[in-house]
Order: structure tokens, then C-alpha cells, then sequence
């Protein structure tokens, strides 16, 4: 394929496809029609006027009722997609993901099932303070039942939307507000890139950078600038949160020695703890140094741009675990 | 109303009641040991909504729930044994008694926690709407759930969309302790419906006609197109909050009140009325019995869940061993 696709236009379309090939596939969420300018991110631009407001459904401000409809949707076989504007919004819906979407083919032995997405949006980097910006994705690892899938690309965006609307389970699909423009080569039409695989976007051999998200753009740069400098990180970008690739994630570690976890989600208690413990109890004997990991300050997000920059990862606390990795004395 | 609907109201009705006691006696022998959250004095109302049904129509209930889910028609065999915590339940055992789900009987979602079936009934309701299947969705709460947001949500969103759903408030006239008196100020839950100018109706719960008419309207409506209804059925939960909970609280002249508008020795006295025979009632209530004697014999001699049951039924896929750092 030719020409670029900005990680709206993808997301834009994956559900367009999927809402052409299944009746059962529909969109929930404030603002989401014509008649409301199709989404304050724009991501169901011209559905609604394709597929009607039936399908395309512009809710009241009521997160319980938006993820609540598309919760019995799901039970009764469709396979709706339910837009939450931002993501700390989801705290207003949590009953209804956490008690209902996550456990309800559990309790009831399988007999139902909730093949429901939640598309959310958040970011840090733009000042929209502490309500905004949140990434609250251990959250939701936490709870048995639910994946997670964050794409960092605009190609990724496009398959993995197509493969959580296709899951039978429910699927919690965070999008970054500083990603949506970013650009890809255009993958086509059906591209599909299946939950729970790994990518791993630059190959290196001394440290596994492990990320996903908005934070891979930065994983990336520091690879390039650090192979200057004669180390080489190898970027895995977990594309799936939860389940993660651990194969892929042990794989690397094993073949470099050295791991440094990084997301823009506060350090403490992050899923970079556990993603660090499981390599610790997999492959400690193959580590040369104790796992790093690099993430946003104990702290609310700040709205003023000097705090958030400093609140943030960056790049050269990303270099510095890396560093600490490589310099570690026994 | 006719002959016919009207013993169908009595079967599902006592169905409701016998089970309630069969119930309570395992729970005093010892045999069962669950929460158990009684509906004694709200059998009529369920079984008069449940009778206006079809079986393919949605029902969505809560922990206080099993005269419903009787009345909707869930085997009596898979329930106990869910209730009993075994391998042959509806559920596996993994949903208990506040998690019932018989989708073949349309029971969709129990849920556990106070007002949020409301919304996931929407939901249904909007699958229904969309598909132009013509199912109603029935949603079951007390009006202690009216206090919550989700009530609130759901309530405009139905009307808002014209869903296929019906409201059901079985107004025990106690959010959990708490008196109606003492949670709200409202006169009445229908009160409440005016303020998303939906279509709302009390009735007494306890008297048979009145309720079914009620019921039938409401989902005649619905399944027509012609938007949802909330129905307040007035009742009275007889044995408190949970089977064997202090209900002290209860003035006197409540509980007296409330033993004089019980309702199955009114139900009784209607059937005899409509030219029905003590023996032909008596016949009914011991087929009902011998159903409920098997249904516990079932479930107390079927198996147990295997411990792989926990890896199963968490997604479509079973949890590996070694997955999810297990």
C-alpha cells in the first residue's frame, strides 16, 4: 500500500469496516453522531450518516448508563463499542466494567459472554491536569476478565480496534490524545493484528526496552540515540497490556540480560511491578542486573507544562535506568 | 382476567412461595448455609409480572431475586443446585444464589449490587429495538434502588430512546433497614418517572387482576414500540433483609399491616371465588412440592466444581497454567 494514515483516520475506519461486515457491531457514547460533529476526537466521523443513529448512538453525559447499555447489548449478542470521551470518565462506569462486563461470563459458567469494547482516550503532555490525563490501566489488569490493548501506532490502531471488536470478551482499548495524529504507512483495508502479540519495533542485543503506548515513540528515539553511543536496546512494544506477550517479553530478556520496563502510567504500583516480577521469577538467573522501571511521579498530573514535564517519563530518564542497567556491578 | 392466566398467576405464584419455604427449612436443618435473601410477601407481584412474559423476553434481577427467576421459568433443579454450590447448577456453582443466569429462560443477568441491573436491561432492550425482535426486558428492583445514579441514568436513557423495557419496582417499602420514609421524600417511586417524562403506574402488588393488567399494558406497550413503563408494585418483605437478619426496626403496626395484606391467602381466596376447587389448589401445590423435594435431591447428590473451573469461563479461552503469572 501507498500513502499515510493518521491514527484517527485508522481508528475511523477499522470500525467502520467491522460495522459494515456485523449488524451487531454499534457505537455508544457522547457526542458520537453527525448531529454532534462525530466525536469530540472525530473517530465516528461519517458513521452515523452511513449506518444511522440506531447504530450510532449519542448518549446523555451518563458513563453508568453508556457502559450499562453496552454491557446488555453484548449479552444479547451484539457487539457494541462503548466511547468513554476520557479515560478517568471510566471511574464513573467501574461497577458496571469491573462487577458486570469482566465477571458476568464467569458467574454465570459461561452461559453469556460480553464481546464489548471500551474506547478511551488520556494523555500527559497537553495540560489537561489531574481529571484528563490519567493512564489507569493497572487498574483494570488487576481484574480477572478484561484485556487491555493500547496501540502506539496508526497501523496498530487499525488491527487491534478490528481484533477487539472481534473478541468475545470484554476489551479495554486506550488511546493516546498526543497519538492520534501521528502517522503510518497505510497497512489497507482488513488489516488485523491480533491481541496479546508484541512487536518489536527496533532490535538490540544490551537492554530490552519494554513499553506500549505513547511512550514506545520515546523508546524508540532513545534506541536510535544510545546506538550512538554503542548500546543497543531492543524496543518491545506489548501492543496488549494484559494479557502480555511474556514469551516475547522473556525471549528478549533472555538475549540481552538487561530489562528496563517504561510507561507513562505513575511508577508505583504500575503494571511495570508486575511485568518486573515476572521476569524476576522467569529469568533472574539470566539477568546481569535487577529490572528497571520508568514511570510518571506519585503525584496527580499537573496542569502547569514545566510540572508536567517534569511529572512525565522522558527520555533521559528513560537513558538513565537504561545506564543503570548497563553499569551494574555484581 | 381468564380462568387460564389466572391459575398460570397461582402456578407461578406458588411455585415462588413453596420454594420459598422448602428454602428456609434447608437453611434451618442446616442442609444449606447461603445468604439467603427472602421475597416472602412478594411472590403475587413477581408471578403476575412474569405470567404477562413471554419465555424468550429478558428479565434482569437481583440478589433479592429468586421469586423472579422461579416465575420466569428457571428449572428448579439447576437453580438449587447453583444454590448448592454444585457442578450441575445453571451456573456451575460459580454464580450463587446473587448471580442466577438460565438465558433459555430468558433470566439474563442476577446482579449483586443495588440499582445496576437498570442500565444492562437498557441494553437488552436496545439489542431488542435494533434487531426488531419484538422482546420486552423486564428489570426488577426495590425502591431502595431509586437512590442511586444508575435508577437515574437508565431511567432517561429508556425514555429518551423508547426502549422495549419495563421497570419493575417492587416497592418492599425498605432499602435494606431503612424505611421509605427514611430514604426519600418522594410520595412515590412512579412520582419519580414524571421527571423523565416516562409513563409510570402503582399498583397493588398483591392483588392478582389488578397487577396482571397492569403487567400487560406495560409490556403490550413495550412490545408495540410504544416506549418503556415503570411499574411500582406495592409490597411488603415479610421476613426482613436476609433470612435470619434482626428486623426489630419493623414498627409493630407495620408488620401488622403487613401480615393482614399478605398476599397468598388472598391469592387462595380469589381462586376459590373464580370457581376453583380446594382440591384442584391443593393438587397444585403438591405437584409443586414433589418438583421442589426433587430439585434439592438433585442438587444435593450432583458433584462438586473442579478446581479447573477457575480457569475457565474468565475469557472465551482457558487461562493457561503459567498466564497471567499464575
Amino acid at each position: 500500500m501507498s500513502g499515510k494514515i493518521s491514527m484517527v483516520q485508522a481508528l475511523n475506519r477499522a470500525i467502520d469496516e467491522a460495522m459494515a461486515e456485523d449488524e451487531g457491531v454499534i457505537l455508544l457514547g457522547e457526542d458520537v453522531a453527525a448531529k454532534q460533529g462525530g466525536g469530540v476526537f472525530k473517530i465516528s466521523s461519517g458513521l452515523s450518516e452511513k449506518y444511522g443513529e440506531h447504530r450510532i448512538r449519542a448518549t446523555p453525559i451518563s458513563e453508568q448508563a453508556i457502559m450499562g447499555a453496552c454491557v446488555g447489548a453484548a449479552l444479547a449478542g451484539f457487539r457494541p463499542i462503548a466511547e468513554i470521551m476520557l479515560m478517568n470518565f471510566v471511574t464513573v462506569a467501574m461497577d458496571q466494567i469491573v462487577n458486570h462486563a469482566a465477571k458476568l461470563r464467569f458467574m454465570s459458567g459461561g452461559q453469556t459472554n460480553v464481546p464489548l469494547v471500551i474506547r478511551t482516550t488520556t494523555g500527559v503532555g497537553v495540560g489537561f491536569g489531574g481529571q484528563h490525563s490519567d493512564m489507569l490501566e493497572a487498574w483494570f489488569a488487576h481484574v480477572p476478565g478484561l484485556k487491555i490493548v493500547t496501540p502506539s501506532n496508526a497501523a496498530d490502531a487499525q488491527g487491534l480496534m478490528r481484533a477487539a471488536i472481534a473478541c468475545n470478551d470484554p476489551v479495554i482499548f486506550i488511546e493516546n490524545i498526543l497519538c492520534y495524529a501521528q502517522q503510518s504507512d497505510d497497512p489497507g483495508a482488513g488489516h488485523f493484528v491480533p491481541l496479546g502479540k508484541a512487536a518489536v519495533p527496533v532490535e538490540g542485543s544490551d537492554v530490552s526496552l519494554i513499553t506500549y503506548g505513547r511512550t514506545v515513540l520515546d523508546a524508540i528515539a532513545v534506541a536510535a540515540e544510545l546506538k550512538d553511543q554503542g548500546i543497543s536496546v531492543e524496543v518491545i512494544d506489548l501492543r496488549t497490556i494484559a494479557p502480555y506477550d511474556e514469551a516475547a517479553v522473556l525471549a528478549s530478556v533472555r538475549k540481552t540480560g538487561r530489562a528496563v520496563v517504561l510507561h507513562e502510567a505513575v511508577k508505583a504500583y504500575g503494571t511495570g511491578a508486575e511485568i518486573s516480577a515476572r521476569i524476576t521469577e522467569r529469568a533472574f538467573n539470566e539477568l546481569k542486573a535487577p529490572v528497571q522501571r520508568v514511570g510518571g511521579a506519585f503525584s496527580p498530573v499537573p496542569m502547569a507544562n514545566a510540572l508536567e514535564q517534569a511529572w512525565i517519563p522522558t527520555k533521559d530518564g528513560i537513558k538513565a535506568a537504561i545506564h543503570t542497567t548497563m553499569d551494574w556491578k555484581r | 382476567m381468564d380462568r387460564e392466566k389466572l391459575l398460570d398467576i397461582y402456578t407461578r405464584t406458588m411455585r415462588v412461595a413453596r420454594s420459598d419455604e422448602k428454602f428456609r427449612s434447608l437453611l434451618m436443618t442446616g442442609k444449606l448455609a447461603v445468604l439467603y435473601y427472602t421475597y416472602r410477601g412478594q411472590e403475587l407481584a413477581s408471578a403476575a409480572m412474569m405470567a404477562a412474559l413471554e419465555p424468550s423476553d429478558y428479565l434482569v434481577t437481583t440478589y433479592r431475586g429468586q421469586h423472579d427467576q422461579i416465575a420466569k421459568g428457571v428449572p428448579l433443579d439447576l437453580l438449587y443446585a447453583e444454590i448448592a454450590g454444585r457442578a450441575t447448577g445453571t451456573c456451575k456453582g460459580k454464580g450463587g444464589p446473587m448471580h442466577i443466569t438460565h438465558p433459555a429462560s430468558g433470566v439474563m443477568v442476577t446482579t449483586g449490587v443495588v440499582g445496576s441491573g437498570l442500565p444492562i436491561a437498557n441494553g437488552l432492550a436496545l439489542a431488542s429495538q435494533n434487531r426488531g425482535d419484538k422482546r420486552v426486558t423486564v428489570t426488577c428492583f426495590g425502591d431502595g434502588a431509586t437512590n442511586i445514579g444508575a435508577f437515574h441514568e437508565a431511567m432517561n436513557m429508556a425514555q429518551l430512546w423508547q426502549l422495549p423495557v419495563i421497570f419493575f419496582c417492587q416497592n418492599n417499602r425498605y432499602g435494606e433497614h431503612t424505611a421509605f420514609a427514611d430514604h426519600t421524600k418522594v410520595q412515590s417511586i412512579a412520582q419519580r418517572a414524571e421527571a423523565y417524562n416516562m409513563r409510570a403506574v402503582t399498583v397493588d402488588g398483591n392483588d392478582a387482576e389488578a397487577m396482571y393488567a397492569v403487567a400487560k399494558e406495560a409490556v403490550d406497550r413495550a412490545r408495540a414500540g410504544e416506549g418503556p413503563t415503570l411499574i411500582e408494585a406495592m409490597c411488603y418483605r415479610m421476613l426482613g433483609h436476609f433470612f435470619g437478619a434482626d428486623f426489630s426496626y419493623m414498627p409493630p403496626e407495620h408488620l401488622a399491616e403487613m401480615a393482614a395484606a399478605d398476599p397468598l391467602p388472598r391469592l387462595r381466596t380469589l381462586m376459590l371465588e373464580r370457581q376453583f376447587t380446594e382440591a384442584e389448589l391443593d393438587a397444585i401445590v403438591a405437584d409443586i412440592d414433589a418438583e421442589l423435594d426433587a430439585a434439592a435431591e438433585f442438587a444435593f447428590a450432583s458433584p462438586l466444581p473442579g478446581p479447573e473451573e477457575l480457569t475457565l469461563d474468565v475469557f472465551e479461552e482457558p487461562v493457561l497454567a503459567g498466564e497471567y503469572g499464575s
